[in-house]
């Protein structure tokens, strides 16, 4: 049975790290997870990110947060990338398995996934 | 929605955004009707809102606080032969202000959608918490699973968000393990 002792070990570990990340300008990860987004498919869209990032020891450098509806519903599950000092990348249509390739080739080796932003859904 | 798990997760993120410290979700799943209740202490709505609130074509999308959620999840329960119920104290008149969302579901009727991954939306919304605590009660035939986040964050202090992928893996397989046992 799990206990709460246990997070008192997880915050022992992670106390150093959280305070290191604070200072930094970081990537952002931005899923929306209002009405629409969560209706579309969004819910393993946000798990899948954190969950990714975790594995990739990326929880220093990159953030995940929720945001509500950006007002482009037939596009969800909608994701938004912020790299320091680069544009803004809208990701539309996400599903768990683009998040996996979004963060191997965007957030780990810096190409966008351009077939999966906007502008290639508009085309 | 496919699944009751993502209405509540959507109703809940109304309690977000209207400012609440404090999230309670209950459900009581002791017999095939399934209630749900959430109840927050957040902003509450002026009662010329309350009153329209369910239905999706008196909202605008200037005043859209609340947007299609609520009258997606009234439908949802009418359609079981269920029923919602929403009372709000608005802030500019009540210190005591909040909402409280019910929604009752016959979960032996053939229109009502499975609960789906009640874990994996529990996860999405803990993980935009920020400051707002959750208490989590489901209520099923002889047992109880539960979580509250207050007693996680007295484990945790500040120096650790609920919302680091440690703690909501731990929480995934703490509610994992409930849901197992009952």
């Amino acid at each position: 049975m799990k206990s709460l002792a246990e997070l008192t070990a997880i915050r022992d570990k992670m106390k150093a790290r959280v305070a290191i990340r604070e200072g930094g300008a970081d990537i952002r990860i931005v899923v929306g997870m209002a009405t629409c987004g969560i209706a579309a498919g969004a819910r393993p869209v946000l798990n899948a990110f954190v969950e990714g990032i975790a594995q990739a020891g990326l929880t220093e450098k990159v953030t995940v947060t929720q945001t509500g509806c950006i007002g482009i519903c037939q596009y969800e599950p909608v994701v938004e990338v912020f790299v320091p000092g680069q544009e803004k990348v809208t990701y539309v249509k996400m599903t768990a398995d683009k998040a996996k390739e979004v963060i191997e080739k965007h957030i780990l080796n810096g190409k966008p996934v351009v077939e999966y932003t906007i502008g290639k859904a508009k085309m | 929605m496919k699944e009751l798990s993502l209405n509540i997760l959507d109703i809940a993120q109304n309690s977000l955004r209207a400012g609440a410290t404090f999230l309670k979700i209950e459900l009581d799943q002791r017999t095939h009707l399934l209630t749900i209740r959430i109840t927050d202490n957040g902003c509450g709505m002026k009662p010329d809102f309350l009153a329209r609130v369910a239905d999706p074509f008196s909202t605008t999308r200037t005043t859209r606080p609340v947007g299609l959620g609520l009258p997606l999840l009234k439908m949802e329960a009418e359609m079981t032969g269920g029923r919602i119920q929403i009372e709000s104290r608005h802030e500019s008149m009540y210190s005591d202000h909040g909402t409280c969302v019910t929604a009752v579901f016959d979960t032996a009727h053939v229109d009502c959608p499975p609960m789906g991954d009640l874990v994996g939306s529990l996860l999405v919304l803990i993980q935009g918490l920020k400051d707002t605590d959750l208490l989590f009660v489901h209520t099923l035939p002889g047992t109880k699973v539960q979580l509250d986040t207050r007693q996680l964050r007295a484990e945790l202090t500040d120096a650790v968000p609920l919302s680091e992928p440690e703690v909501l893996e731990w929480i995934r397989e703490y509610l994992t393990e409930a849901y197992a046992a009952s």
